[in-house]
């Protein structure tokens, strides 16, 4: 298989998603699988070949420098219990790894 | 006279007009279909009723002024639940959001809002638009309404099974790797997979940002077009939106193809896809030469290789966006004294199996010492899917593929092998990769009763060209006038 328990562990650990044992074993298979058959790309020649950068043929534009002021900044903080005087409140890594 | 929701779009329209029926009539009818079907086909995560009559009422009230009203004034629709919809919840079938509801709208539901329409409620999905069967939905799987064993399609089975069924006229899905074109050809409908661009983002929640696409459903490509002029153009809101002007398309034309060129790429028609797709895919396109159209036989060689580039670069995409989702500002949320702690616990559980394997697999497609040779490559071949399409675009106006290498499968066939599912995209995923807009469209059952689907795909900001050559084989054909037996009315 391609990749180790330990390397799934450690790309779990880089997405930040908590995962049981019976998953990273399953995974590990799953995403072995899907990596080899990706290995295919390794055929084809890219050599002179740029990656893509924009899919459609419109150039890119840069719009006008006006102010549209949002109101939603109040109904996102309403959404949340975690908040105090328009900030969100976050445990305090600080403290649990001193 | 057939029941109100047998109607197409533009006569339901046209007898509201002339208010021979009211939008409370039409919705409530809908309504009534909704309320006979849903418990077998589980098509809605929400439904909005309350919404939907008051919204029939005042389309209703508005007629009656005698003003001019707007262009869909009084009909009724179903959006994904992956479009946020002020003060209506929006779970994208994850348990993440199960309580999440948007302080705002997408731009898209807020041109079909702006013109009049009504909604009925928001659709199935797989979680997080990720999947082609609404299997992965954290909610339900939504039936097929032609076999309720089998699956709908997906990622947008929820809309594509609630037109099929008539359980409403239109509906708005989203398509990133083929999730409005395969869940369309499945249930036997019409979807359109726009031109990247074409219709805003804003308010789409995203997926895989270079691929997402806003996409429509509808019984025929002209109800289609009728939903597309009202939301395709330019948002200030989504800086990838394009200011091309949006055409007035005019179907009124006799159905001839003269000088049309159909392009029939040999890697689309592959050993390993279902004999009677092939059939009844080769007898459309011999119905459009028929019709007049010249058919040239083309190549797109880079075909093969669009499945591995597809899921690299789309769980890349996946993985940086669903990063934001850290059960600290909104939806679900794990307890704990700890910030990356807390993080961890609720992504772990929140995301469910399917979400979870792709955020694993951009994550490591992007990570330090992998990023070249998986991300860095895919993008590199990606360029040469585009090219392919530009050179195939210099011989032919169009091209025309099979939309799946299968009918809808059965519910749990591929349900422990991701790999056989991602590979069920290989015809629809090359569109998204490439930009180009793809039109699904039904041609015809397989043994089983199923339905096939054909796709055409054009060059950049022709959704025109391929509206009026699906428009000439519909106008000439019946296949999207046939309704599955649980939804007729008659």
């Amino acid at each position: 298989m391609l990749l180790t328990i330990q390397e799934v562990e450690h790309i779990a650990e880089l997405a930040k998603l908590d995962l049981s044992a019976e998953e990273k074993e399953q995974y590990r298979e799953q995403l072995s699988a899907i990596l080899e058959y990706a290995a295919i790309l390794q055929q084809v020649n890219t050599a002179d070949i740029l990656p893509v950068a924009a899919v459609n043929p419109q150039q890119p534009f840069l719009r006008e420098d006006i102010l549209h002021p949002s109101h939603l900044a109040e109904s996102i903080r309403a959404r949340t219990p975690h908040t105090a005087d328009q900030h969100f409140i976050a445990p305090s890594e600080l403290e649990n790894n001193p | 006279m057939s029941s109100l929701t047998d109607l197409p779009v533009h006569e339901a329209l046209h007898l509201l007009t002339r208010r021979e029926i009211s939008s409370l009539e039409l919705t409530q009818a809908y309504l009534a279909q909704i309320d006979r079907l849903e418990p077998q086909i589980k098509a809605f995560i929400t439904l909005t009723p309350d919404l939907a009559l008051q919204q029939a009422a005042n389309a209703d009230a508005l007629r009656r002024t005698g003003e001019q009203v707007p262009a869909l004034s009084g009909l009724p629709l179903a959006i994904k639940d992956v479009f946020a919809l002020e003060n209506i919840p929006c779970t994208c079938g994850s348990r993440m959001l199960a309580n999440f509801i948007p302080p705002y709208t997408a731009t898209s539901v807020q041109h079909l809002l702006a013109a009049g329409a009504v909604v009925l409620g928001k659709t199935n999905t797989d979680e997080f638009a990720m999947g082609s069967s609404t299997e992965n939905s954290a909610y339900q799987t939504t039936r097929n309404p032609w076999n309720l064993a089998h699956v709908p399609g997906g990622s947008s089975g929820g809309s594509a099974a609630a037109v099929s069924a008539h359980m409403a006229p239109v509906a708005l899905g989203s398509d990133t790797g083929g999730s409005v074109r395969q869940p369309a050809s499945f249930c036997g409908i019409t979807g359109l997979k726009p031109t990247y661009g074409r219709i805003s983002r804003y308010g789409l929640i995203a997926y895989g940002s270079s691929l997402d696409s806003v996409g429509i459903f509808a019984r025929s490509v002209e109800d289609l077009a009728l939903i597309f002029t009202q939301i395709a153009g330019h948002d200030r809101l989504d800086s990838t939106s394009v200011s091309m002007p949006v055409p007035d398309i005019q179907l009124n034309t006799e159905p001839s193809l003269k000088g049309v060129r159909l392009g029939v790429p040999k890697e689309y028609f592959i050993s390993g896809i279902q004999a009677d797709i092939e059939s009844r895919v080769r007898t459309a396109i011999a119905q459009f030469e028929a019709l007049g159209a010249q058919i040239v036989e083309i190549s797109l060689p880079h075909t093969e290789f669009a499945v591995p580039v597809y899921y690299l670069i789309a769980t890349a995409e996946a993985s940086t966006n669903l990063a934001r989702y850290d059960g600290l500002r909104y939806g679900y949320s794990v307890e704990s004294p700890a910030l990356w702690e807390r993080i961890r616990l609720t992504r772990g559980s929140g995301f469910g199996p399917e979400v979870k394997r792709r955020i694993m697999l951009g994550t490591y497609a992007l990570s330090a010492g992998y990023y070249e040779a998986y991300y860095g490559k895919a993008q590199k071949v990606r360029s040469l899917i585009k090219q392919d399409f530009d050179q195939a675009f210099q011989q032919v106006d169009a091209i025309a593929t099979p939309v799946a290498p299968t009918t809808a499968f059965k519910m749990g066939e591929h349900s422990n092998d991701p790999l056989a599912m991602y590979l069920e995209d290989i015809f629809t995923l090359p569109t998204n990769l490439a930009g180009i807009p793809g039109l699904a469209f039904p041609v015809g059952f397989d043994h089983q009763g199923l339905p096939v689907g054909m796709q055409l795909m054009g060059p950049h900001f022709k959704e025109e060209t391929l509206i009026k050559l699906v428009h000439a084989y519909q106008q000439t054909t019946n296949w999207h006038t046939l309704t599955p037996l649980l939804a007729s009315n008659k």
